[in-house]
């Protein structure tokens, strides 16, 4: 039988590339090697609905298996690889089984950075991350409990926001000037700041953890300026990590993510191509021409998706034995789309925000509806709005690839 | 013929959909969605990434 494409990572970027391979003609057989023993589902929820509803679970975050994954697929859940090597073309679990591969996708995404300090084994501490962080946390998050979070990201944020809906008291601890500082700027990050506060949502800016109190759980924390908190519930958001461990002496780059080409094709330390290892969603680092061409991870929900498909395109193509060339050559620019919903706030934003060096209101107004315009020098990288759903969704058109001079 | 079904408790109009499949689904003027609930089987790769896009994943697919 012939060796299957072999997708490590059995979350959205691996069945997004799974399908998308499947759509364009390849029939053959696929295997998933998964660490979660949970078949794929939608993390954005996690921090949202799932967070503050009892009793649910893996079923309302499922994502749907299409009719085309019904047949020819095996998922093994439950199996983290371990090791991979490039000139046998196998990957081994952690179970010690080989498992051969025709093409491979590395779809094993990112884990939360861990506590910054030495949490002396207390309980009380979370992460966010998978269903089972979920469950844990929400299980944790009573009303009138003290919870503290690290980090003022949109993981923390929303938890926040999450958190105070449901009644409990909320500290955010944050090294920035201002929350969602690196995404939406100073302008919107001070906007978000003042929504929050007025859910009763406490902020101790320019500040980290310096210490911890209590035995067997977390009972208080010690910030570096002295002040010390109440806590219950400690949640470290401090941003993520790329699952690349598994990768380290298999030749590939994996200093920050997977670097591939444009091709979503793995490359070497050594500069070369590897034509049937692909990388997909927040683990992979590829340059994008619409903002120039630096690689970069991009953590937003819609490039699973966009790079599923694209690698799926030409993991199909490479099976086929077709020339992948012409299609790697011709480039991918997906524009990166993320949203996040706290309390009444609907945010969606394009682009890359975060490359901006300044941010501009042009529509409506700061506390209520409006739209942010993100400029690195004179070129419109970003926007962002709180609302008005028409009007940014009318950006789109205006993010294009620059003619080549 | 295919079906689409929008849980329109789930649904926050965000519009992504309408980039996919702008036939079926389009943001009214007061940035709501709007959508018909058939389509011609030929559709069915767009629909499909329009479900795929949806943040909410609100947007069953099925065929009838
Ligand atoms: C709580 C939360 C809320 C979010 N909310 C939003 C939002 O509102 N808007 C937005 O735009 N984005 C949001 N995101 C980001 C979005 O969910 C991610 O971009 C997306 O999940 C990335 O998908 P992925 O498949 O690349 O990686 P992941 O979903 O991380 O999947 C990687 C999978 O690989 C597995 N794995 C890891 N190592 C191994 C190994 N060695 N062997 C086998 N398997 C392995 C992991 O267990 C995991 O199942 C949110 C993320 C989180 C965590
Ligand atoms: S993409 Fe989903 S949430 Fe957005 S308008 Fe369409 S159905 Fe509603």
């Amino acid at each position: 039988m012939d060796a299957p494409l072999l997708i490590v990572g059995a979350s959205m970027a691996g069945l997004r590339t799974a399908e998308g391979a499947r759509r364009a003609g390849y029939s053959g057989p696929i295997r998933f090697l998964g660490a979660e023993e949970h078949a794929p589902y939608n993390r954005p929820p996690l921090s949202k609905e799932l967070l503050q509803t009892p009793g649910h679970g893996h079923a309302e975050v499922a994502f749907p298996i299409r009719s085309a994954l019904e047949e020819g697929v095996e998922w093994m859940l439950g199996r983290p690889a371990t090791a991979l090597d490039t000139a046998r073309q196998v990957v081994t679990d952690a179970r010690g089984d080989e498992h051969a591969y025709s093409a491979l996708v590395i779809a094993t995404g990112l884990r939360p950075k861990p506590l910054p300090i030495d949490g002396h084994g207390l309980t009380g501490i979370h992460v966010l991350r998978t269903i089972d962080d979920a469950v844990a946390l929400r299980d944790s998050l009573r009303p009138g409990a003290n919870v503290v979070i690290l980090g003022s990201g949109f993981v923390g944020c929303e938890i926040a926001a999450t958190a105070a809906k449901n009644g409990a008291t909320v500290s955010i601890v944050t090294q920035s000037r201002v929350p969602l500082e690196r995404a939406l700027g100073p302008l919107l990050g001070a906007e978000m700041r003042r929504r929050h506060e007025a859910h009763g949502v406490r902020f101790f800016c320019g500040e980290s953890l310096f210490g911890l109190v209590g035995d067997p759980a977390v009972e208080r924390v010690i910030l570096t300026s002295g002040v010390m908190l109440e806590c219950d519930v400690l949640v470290v958001a401090v941003g993520s990590d790329p699952n690349t461990e598994w990768l380290q002496g298999s030749g590939l780059d994996v200093s920050d993510g997977v670097l591939v080409d444009g091709g979503l094709r793995a490359i070497g330390v050594d500069g070369t191509v590897h034509p049937q290892i692909f990388a997909v969603g927040d683990v992979a680092r590829y340059p994008n021409p619409l903002f120039d061409d630096v690689a970069r991870r991009v953590e937003h929900w819609n490039l699973p998706t966009e790079t599923g498909k694209r690698a799926g395109q030409l993991i199909a193509a490479q099976l086929a034995g077709d020339d992948c060339e012409p299609l790697a050559a011709a480039g991918f620019a997906p524009l990166p789309s993320f949203w996040s919903d706290q309390y009444d706030a609907h945010v969606l934003a394009f682009g890359m925000t975060y490359l901006a060096d300044r941010s501009e209101l042009v529509a409506g107004s700061l506390d209520d509806e409006c739209i942010v315009e993100y400029y690195r020098g004179d070129a419109l990288v970003g926007v962002c709005g709180i609302g008005m759903r028409g009007a940014v969704q009318a950006y789109r058109s205006k993010f294009a690839v620059p003619a080549r001079q | 013929m295919i079906r689409i079904d929008v849980d329109m408790d789930k649904c926050q109009h965000y519009g992504q959909c309408v980039f996919e499949a702008p036939e079926v689904f389009q943001l009214n003027a007061d940035d709501k969605l709007e959508y018909v609930a058939e389509a011609p089987d030929e559709m069915l790769g767009d629909l499909e990434a329009a479900a795929d896009v949806c943040p909410m994943q609100a947007i069953l697919i099925t065929k009838a």
